[in-house]
């Protein structure tokens, strides 16, 4: 079991809090016969901060659990459906330590147990390990890069000539909309906020400049300085939970509540593989608490001896939820919907 | 490739339908006319129909622009080509297609009762109802709220620019139905004194709003502002594949009349004949699929159109 670092504020208690400088090796005894080494090196970068990013951190994930699959040998008298998913229980709660799993880390995890389970026991070990490359194979395609490509489309009728598109930190799906967007000739700018202490906008920044995209930069604080000229806001999500809620990077739902002030439409971009059954009214009861030593950036000072003052907490929450009363439509691979619709999608989805 | 019924003998078969029977909706016309297109078309193939029936589609909106007309042409299509996966044989597929064509235009022609029998409970004994411009399917609402022996009053805007609302007053009266034109600028004057307001529209989007006679949006505003419930009855063939987020995003060829959209210099300088009212503004939807919020409409587009 990882300890906690430092301690907590007490609304949050209940999550844990672990450090990103400290190296994982020496937190806790990794024993290398019970966990795949794919599965040590991939929660490695996921402790380290190395694989950052909702798609990114799923499709890392499958590569891994392919190369599982690939080494996987059935022991005599078990039943590959049975043992293979009995085998993954521990890889799945040590990368739980090493970082907490995104929802859409949670959902692949969820089909792909469900592949396995529903493999019939007369197939043979190769047949079937080979089936089930195959579907991980399928469901990184399908799922996650076409259903990239469906959104930009439909995204792309969303944007007009002459827009002013404010984006919030770094979404690989958003970028993508945007980029592509310029490549079919729109004429449009875009503001990209920032905040502390990730810093993610910088990234999107950078890689849309180098599209050639007319770029402005703002923190966070300054948003309602420049709301007043934003045509629209696009977003990504983290997941989409099953009352509409947006769960994002924190500051999102700060965002799209100074959008709705200033009455401009909030958009948000999501696959329909990151939809989740739960559901979420706050941001309390489900979060994430990342290294509190990041928010303290000077090395001398109140901050930085923050763990002997007890009076003093410091909280760096990764995500917030954003009521579905704020946005104004989800766009996914199946279309733009509401946000109200995503049971009515869980339920389609399930069927197939 | 010149279909069986050309041009001319379409459009002649669309005005003639709404000339034969003024109390039609304009799509339950064109759908009917589009059933004669398919009856006498004289393709081989499925390619080549679906092509002659959107081009039949896409001249019809060129005679009526409205959302109704494009929305309901949709649909029509949608549901007679889920016959060509069902048969491989292009001449019994026809005949089904037939068949399914004449179903759902049975099926629609029943839907504005199916409204009025849903909707006129709402209206309690000595209401003051407020509606807006035209509506066929308000008409008929209100007819069987007066036929089920209720006493109601009803306000309506003049609408201009074409006073829709005198059309609608003359034929209230015609059902004794107490009635009084008000001007479209009173809406928040008249607002106080009413209990609900019940409109009708030209097409709902799938997050539950509507697109209707421009002065719609400044009645739900008002509505709301004054916490009345804002009501709008509409046959689920009216959904239509639109997203608007704001006024601006609705498609031009909607805001606009046929002719001014082919004959215009500036579209800037047109007055629009709509405006798309957002779901938050609306309390309920009555449908011949049932009583629906707003977010209720795009589970029933989902489930008409995936």
């Amino acid at each position: 079991m990882r300890q906690d670092y430092g301690p907590k504020v007490n609304l949050f208690s209940h999550l844990h809090q672990y450090s990103r400088k400290k190296p994982l090796t020496q937190e806790m005894s990794i024993p290398s016969t019970v966990i795949h080494p794919a599965v040590v090196r991939l929660g490695l970068q996921y402790s380290s901060g190395l694989i950052n990013g909702s798609n990114t951190r799923c499709i890392a994930l499958l590569q891994a659990f392919k190369q599982v699959i690939r080494d996987y040998s059935t022991p005599p008298n078990e039943e590959l459906s049975r043992d293979l998913v009995a085998k993954l229980k521990p890889y799945i709660s040590f990368l739980n330590q090493c970082r907490p799993l995104s929802a859409s880390m949670g959902n692949a995890i969820k089909h792909l147990k469900k592949e396995i389970s529903g493999l019939p026991s007369t197939k043979k070990e190769e047949e079937a390990k080979k089936k089930l490359q195959d579907f991980i194979d399928q469901f990184v395609r399908e799922r996650i890069s076409l259903a990239a490509e469906a959104i930009s489309k439909y995204a792309l009728e969303k944007i007009n000539d002459n827009d002013v598109i404010l984006v919030y930190g770094c979404s690989s799906l958003v970028k993508r909309m945007l980029c592509d967007a310029h490549d079919k000739g729109r004429v449009f700018r875009v503001i990209v906020v920032d905040s502390r202490p990730r810093l993610e906008g910088r990234d999107m920044l950078r890689q849309l400049v180098r599209q050639g995209i007319h770029c402005t930069y703002v923190l966070i604080s300054a948003i309602s300085y420049v709301l007043p000229e934003v045509s629209k806001v696009l977003l990504g999500a983290h997941a989409l939970l099953a009352n509409g809620s947006v769960m994002s990077r924190v500051g999102t739902s700060q965002i799209a509540l100074m959008a709705q002030a200033y009455n401009v439409p909030v958009l948000v971009c999501c696959e329909t593989y990151k939809f989740c059954e739960r559901v979420q009214t706050d941001s309390f009861v489900s979060n994430e608490l990342d290294d509190p030593d990041e928010l303290a950036a000077q090395r001398a000072g109140v901050l930085a001896s923050w763990q002997e003052r007890p009076s003093l907490r410091l909280l760096n929450l990764v995500y917030d939820a954003t009521p579905p009363g704020l946005v104004a439509l989800v766009i996914t691979e199946l279309g733009p919907l509401p946000c109200s619709s995503v049971p009515v999608v869980l339920r389609v989805k399930n069927v197939e | 490739m010149r279909g069986a019924m050309d041009r001319a003998a379409l459009i002649e078969a669309f005005k003639a339908q709404t000339r034969d029977d003024p109390d039609l909706a304009s799509a339950v016309a064109a759908i009917r006319a589009l059933l004669e297109f398919l009856k006498r078309d004289t393709e081989e193939t499925m390619q080549g129909f679906r092509a002659n029936l959107k081009n039949a589609i896409e001249m019809l909106s060129g005679v009526d622009s409205s959302v109704a007309v494009s929305s309901g042409g949709e649909l029509f299509l949608r549901f007679i080509s889920l016959t060509s996966l069902e048969y491989t044989d292009y001449s019994k597929c026809k005949e089904i297609m037939i068949e399914r064509g004449e179903i759902f235009l049975r099926r629609i022609s029943l839907s504005r009762n199916k409204i009025a029998k849903l909707c006129h409970p709402f209206i309690k004994d000595g209401a003051r109802i407020l509606t807006h411009a035209y509506s066929r399917v308000v008409l008929r609402v209100l007819e069987a709220a007066a036929e089920s022996k209720k006493r109601f009053r009803v306000y309506v805007t003049e609408s201009q620019p074409d006073q829709a609302g005198q059309k609608m007053a003359k034929a209230l009266s015609k059902l004794n139905i107490p009635v009084t034109v008000i001007l479209d600028a009173a809406v928040g004057y008249i607002m106080e004194k009413v209990d609900l307001v019940i409109v009708g529209a030209e097409g709902v989007v799938e997050n539950g709003g509507i697109i209707n006679k421009i002065g719609t949006n400044q009645m739900a505003v008002c509505t709301k502002a004054q916490n009345k419930p804002f009501y709008v009855v509409a046959e689920s063939f009216k959904f239509v594949r639109l997203f608007p987020l704001n006024q601006q995003d609705v498609p031009d060829k909607f805001k606009y009349k046929a002719d001014t959209l082919k004959t215009s210099q500036n579209l800037a300088e047109e007055h629009p004949w709509i405006d798309y009212t957002s779901p938050s503004l609306i309390t309920l939807l009555f449908t011949d699929l049932g009583v629906l919020t707003p977010s209720a409409v795009s589970d029933e587009l989902i489930k008409l159109y995936l």
